[in-house]
């Protein structure tokens, strides 16, 4: 079985993000980029499926900007064994919307024949949760999002799933599309090797045209604010101290 | 111009707190049309007819609907759709499990986690753990959208809206529901609690959470927890508050041990009034709080349980 995995190159999860004072969104010049860490458990789990011999090929795919190729370095080296850069965007600051997102996954699986899509839950710069839901559609496949369990039997999968009241399991029928979330696993650092490896594996390169999708975005966006700041607060001495203050504000 | 708001129905119980804080973002885009489908949803369907503001509820009752698996629900909303412009749902985990689907099945955009109504094109939701709030106009024909429940209030009752039944869509048959493992519990729901107690990972350990819990239910708030928390097995999975977990805005939210990352506060700085209990003084939850008391967690937390009331 073949499995498919998309990763998103985003801002780094640690960076502070600054909004352009002109309003069009937030500066991504120059700071540091990363794998989404959602797709980073994905890169993670596809190996696994591997390495216990459920899987006998991992492909990495990314949709983006020509710097995207990095991200998918990384997914080599983490050990994917092949990957798939398809440019849609010159600026780095154009975000592809999850929808145009999917129609070119869509096309991706056609080709590749995957068993399975790993997707991450959510990318952490739009926050949008929604490509891999997209692509199930598309495909007319079963889905199971927010896994944090996945057990892949023959033509079905069994899947735990983080949901808002506790967990629920469900069982999907192979080909499927799993969204994962933080807790299905912790995925590796690459070693050195294995990061000059990397460099050698086959990394095809294609465009948004090639698959005849229209990344056209839906959503006009209008403007980028910042949030609006919470005023100071202060600090208390002692417990005591802590109850008066919240009784004068009313709040116990 | 009509709006199909998905109910939040958890086995065959309306979530009354989400669907109507729903029903108020709706609200402004048209008449409220509440679809409540599930393997029983007419009880959930007789109470969303009673929320004010609703002028109908449809009721989809079938096996295939249960559990509100994305693959059957999904193609419900899309047999129902084109009566619509506005099709939306509180954004709950299964809501946006289904909506991105039902946006792809119809070709459009989902818009999740909108924050408010600008018009009925546009919208602003939070990027980035919300570190910016970005508005968005959608040209597409129809408007898939989930409503962020922590930026509305929730629509009275007073309701008393016709109820109808539908008929699932044919049921695709790819998947089934196996298990729920749900923690019952007496406190209050985390996302609609007047007051949250969270712990981090300066809890150290799931026995330790005791002190959060009494200082909760003392209070008789909910119990939330960081996601190190919940990576390290002190609390469960539906208590992680954050960017990926839940999004609470309480009149009051005690945070103890939490060290106050980014991807918590994208959950939680929306509260009315922060609470910090940290022993390092330098934690970035200090940046946030309305009252910060630099303290160890294990005397301060339990002296607060002690003398309050
Ligand atoms: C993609 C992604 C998504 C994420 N989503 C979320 C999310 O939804 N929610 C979330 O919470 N996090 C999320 N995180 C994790 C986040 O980045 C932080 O790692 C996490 O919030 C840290 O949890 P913490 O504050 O409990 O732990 P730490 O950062 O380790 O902080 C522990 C704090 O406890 C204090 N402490 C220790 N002992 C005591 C004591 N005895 N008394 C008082 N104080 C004490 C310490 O001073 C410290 O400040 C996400 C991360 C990523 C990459």
């Amino acid at each position: 079985m073949k499995v498919l995995v998309p990763v998103k190159r985003v801002i780094d999860y640690n960076v502070k993000v600054r909004v352009k004072a002109d309003g069009t969104g937030v500066d991504l010049a120059n700071v540091k980029m990363s794998m989404n860490p959602f797709d980073e458990i994905a890169v993670e789990e596809a190996i696994r499926l591997k390495e216990a011999g459920k899987a006998d090929e991992v492909v990495a795919v990314s949709i983006g900007v020509k710097q995207a190729q990095e991200t998918l370095r990384t997914a080599l080296a983490m050990g994917a064994d092949r990957a798939i850069l398809v440019v849609a965007a010159d600026d780095v600051h154009t975000d592809i919307e999850p929808l145009a997102v999917a129609k070119i996954l869509a096309a991706v699986v056609k080709e590749e024949e995957p068993g399975i899509v790993l997707c991450g839950k959510q990318a952490i710069d739009n926050d949008m949760n929604a490509t891999g839901q997209m692509l199930s559609a598309l495909l007319g496949w079963s889905q199971a999002t927010f896994a944090s369990e996945l057990d892949i039997d023959g033509d079905s999968a069994k899947v735990t799933r983080e949901v808002d009241g506790g967990l629920q399991t469900i069982s999907v029928k192979m080909p499927t599309i799993v969204t994962v979330d933080l807790r299905l696993n912790e995925p590796r650092y690459a070693s050195l090797p294995n990061i000059m490896k990397a460099k050698r594996k086959p990394l095809d390169e294609k465009t948004a045209a090639d698959y005849g999708v229209d990344v056209t975005p839906r959503l006009e966006i209008v403007s980028t604010t910042e949030p609006e700041a919470r005023a100071a607060g202060i600090k208390v001495d002692s417990v005591d101290d802590l109850i008066a203050k919240l009784k004068d504000a009313g709040a116990v | 111009m009509a709006v199909l708001l998905l109910a939040e129905v958890n086995n065959g119980e309306l979530a009354l707190d989400a669907t109507a804080k729903a029903v108020t973002a709706a609200k402004a885009l048209g008449d409220v049309t509440v679809l409540a489908a599930g393997g029983s949803a007419a009880a959930a369907g007789e109470a969303a007819a009673k929320i004010d503001g609703v002028a109908k509820v449809l009721v989809a009752e079938d096996a295939s609907l249960g559990h509100r698996l994305a693959e059957s629900t999904a193609a419900l909303i899309v047999s129902l759709a084109g009566d619509y412009e506005h099709i939306v749902a509180p954004a709950t985990t299964d809501a946006k499990n289904v909506m991105p689907r039902v946006a792809a099945l119809l070709d459009v955009m989902v818009i999740s986690d909108a924050t408010a109504v600008v018009d009925g094109a546009t919208f602003e939701r939070p990027i980035y753990a919300g570190n910016a709030i970005q508005t968005v106009k959608s040209s597409d024909a129809k408007k898939v959208v989930t409503f962020r429940t922590a930026n509305f209030d929730a629509a009275g009752e007073g309701g008393s809206a016709a109820v109808e039944t539908v008929g699932a869509a044919e049921n695709p048959g790819l998947s089934e529901w196996v298990e729920d493992k749900v923690a019952e519990s007496d406190r209050p729901e985390l996302t609609s609690a007047g007051i949250v107690v969270s712990g981090g990972r300066g809890v150290g350990s799931e026995e330790s959470f005791a002190i959060i819990e009494a200082l909760a239910d003392k209070l008789n708030a909910a119990v939330g927890a960081s996601r190190a928390a919940v990576d390290s097995g002190f609390a469960p999975n539906d208590w992680q508050v954050g960017q990926t977990g839940k999004v609470v805005a309480p009149d009051l939210y005690v945070a103890a041990g939490i060290s106050g990352a980014i991807q918590h506060l994208a959950g939680m700085k929306d509260s009315k009034i922060i609470v910090a209990i940290n022993k390092d003084e330098e934690a970035p939850i200090f940046q946030v709080a309305d009252f910060g008391l630099v303290a160890d967690l294990f005397d301060a937390v339990p002296e607060l349980t002690e003398k309050l009331g």
